[in-house]
């Protein structure tokens, strides 16, 4: 491996550095890690579900930081089961529910899930379940006259997404949560929210949803921890066995500076909710609106206004190959991701822009950009004088290749 | 392996895409081919400036709508035939390249492998569009690189198929 050191000296060390990959990885905040370092260190790293007074200590710390996660949510703690990702929320959410509930054998899942849950419903075909795959508008919205027919006594689950991770999306879950919960009061409704949890309000208490996954990494908060809120008189079967804890539906060990940590970001992230959306909204405008009129031959996928969610950017470039773009934005400090074939290990583009209708050659050329409350108004300026130039010269490269 | 994380490039890589070598159409090219379709999102467009009577490569130029390692494979083989003769250009294989790049991680060997289809098959195009008979060392039948080629393209027609499903229409 040691000619990666070369190819970083190859790199080369950029004026700036302008991180928006937050879709794909994030750092914690230092406020964060502070949380985190005596939980290691000293005090209620024990397990909470042992009868000594480390153990209590650590249950009283356990409670405590549930409560602060549960708080913005308006759901009791009690409802919060931990896990290690949003992917195994997610699969808990669709695996978990099936032992429980036998009877019913069909899951509907819109076109634009994440792959954990579009991969999770999927995986239960060969066990006689059938998955019904709602579409979507060409901004992404789901069809929720679709949904409508869709529904039958058969119908176990329904799993939409709070918003889109990739196009940013907000969709309609609680017109989708109605006409669900009109047709049948028993199937249930699980919404995947990690790219909503700390973007839009959230009630999950209002909202009257059965299950909802939310994850702490990203709103800067550890990696390895997430929740799957679960209503109560819900059941759910754990995936995997293991020892009794105080996770039922997560049998390990539990981690105490994980949730430090999970919950800190929490209530750093809702401290000053509704100035950090407003703060975000505004720098993802400048950003958006900068590119697409700076640029042309471009597309925003997605919608604009209000119906997206407020750090999300994503553009496709026409004439350029995303991959080589992320190369040549990555050599001019900015760290993104592309949807293009040739930027996934399966060599597809995004399933989600081609549900949307792009045309594989729009959805190569798409570039997601994310924005959080450590980015800059001047890192924003930043990138908004460095992408015409980077444009111009992967289109140079492209030529005359007629697309 | 349990792990399937693709090695990252190899600085060759990055230094070609960073100053590509041979880059841009040619105007005075004595043949020009494309390999590859814009749907699988990557294409090579290859133009070989060619001495007739020694059938040598003078040069040769490209342009690439690829990513990273499609944009080096191009460039490094346009290095690679400078001045050889049709026939040695012909027996170019991806694994040169590759090697010359210092290696292509293995999921982005194909595009060292569209490269060869795009260049064999501006060779082949050399000689039917001047009418010339067809040397020994050209086999009748087409490679692998070219069946590569071919087979990437022919996936492009069943990807664009199957996506103008969702493509709401101009109407």
């Amino acid at each position: 491996m040691s000619n990666v050191e070369d190819l970083l000296q190859q790199h080369g060390t950029p004026p700036k550095d302008v991180y928006l990959d937050w879709e794909n990885g994030s750092v914690i905040d230092k406020e964060v890690l502070d949380a985190m370092i005596p939980i290691y260190l000293e005090k209620t790293f024990g397990n909470p579900a042992i009868t000594h007074k480390v153990g209590w200590e650590t249950y009283d710390f356990y409670v405590k930081a549930k409560t602060t996660i549960a708080k913005p949510l308006n759901v009791d703690p009690q409802t919060i089961a931990l896990t290690h990702s949003f992917t195994e929320s997610n699969n808990l959410a669709i695996k978990g529910l099936l032992p429980m509930y036998k009877k019913k054998k069909k899951i509907i899942v819109s076109e634009v899930e994440h792959l954990s849950v579009i991969h999770s419903a999927k995986s239960l075909f060969d066990r006689q379940y059938n998955v019904d795959i709602v579409p979507v508008s060409n901004d992404g919205t789901i069809n929720l006259d679709v949904l409508q027919e869709k529904l039958d006594d058969d119908t176990l689950l329904v799993s939409f997404q709070t918003a889109n991770h990739e196009i940013g999306t907000i969709q309609p879950i609680k017109e989708a949560l109605e006409i669900v919960k009109d047709k049948n009061e028993d199937i249930f409704f699980h919404t995947d929210a990690t790219a909503a949890f700390g973007r839009i309000p959230l009630d999950f208490n209002e909202l009257g949803v059965d299950l909802a996954t939310f994850n702490s990494n990203k709103i800067l908060g550890p990696k390895g921890i997430a929740a799957l809120y679960i209503k109560e008189g819900v059941k759910l079967k754990s995936l995997y066995e293991g020892q009794l804890s105080v996770e039922i539906l997560s049998p390990d060990v539990e981690n105490p500076a994980l949730l430090a940590g999970f919950s800190k970001a929490v209530e750093i992230q809702f401290r000053q909710f509704d100035k950090l959306k407003a703060d975000i909204t505004k720098l993802r405008d400048k950003l958006l609106y900068g590119l697409l009129t700076s640029i042309e031959r471009t597309e925003i996928n997605g919608p604009s206004g209000e119906r997206r969610v407020p750090d999300n950017v994503n553009i496709s470039y026409l004439g350029c190959e995303g991959e080589a773009l992320t190369v040549e934005c990555s050599m001019n400090g900015i760290y993104v991701s592309s949807g293009s074939a040739c930027s996934s290990r399966v060599l597809m583009p995004s399933h989600i822009l081609t549900a949307i209708g792009r045309k594989p050659e729009e959805a190569h050329g798409s570039l997601l950009m994310k924005l959080n409350r450590l980015n800059t108004e001047e890192q924003v300026d930043y990138v908004l004088e460095r992408m015409p130039k980077i444009i111009s010269r992967i289109r140079s490269i492209t030529g005359g290749i007629e697309l | 392996m349990s792990s399937r994380i693709p090695l990252p490039y190899a600085p060759r890589v990055l230094e070609l895409f960073q100053h590509p070598e041979n880059l841009g159409r040619m105007e005075d090219a004595t043949v020009v081919a494309t390999a590859g379709s814009p749907a699988c999102g990557d294409m090579i467009a290859f133009y070989l400036k060619i001495d007739e009577g020694k059938s040598v490569i003078i040069k040769s130029s490209f342009e690439s709508y690829g990513c990273a390692s499609n944009i080096a494979a191009a460039s490094q083989l346009t290095i690679m035939i400078e001045n050889k003769t049709l026939e040695e250009a012909w027996n170019i294989t991806w694994g040169e390249i590759s090697e010359a790049l210092g290696g292509l991680p293995k999921i982005k060997t194909h595009c060292g492998s569209l490269a060869v289809g795009a260049l064999r098959r501006a060779i082949r195009t050399y000689y039917k569009e001047t009418n010339k008979a067809l040397p020994d060392w050209l086999p009748p039948d087409l490679t692998r690189d070219e069946h590569h080629a071919l087979e990437e393209e022919a996936l492009a027609d069943k990807l664009a198929k199957k996506y103008k499903l969702n493509v709401p229409s101009d109407e």
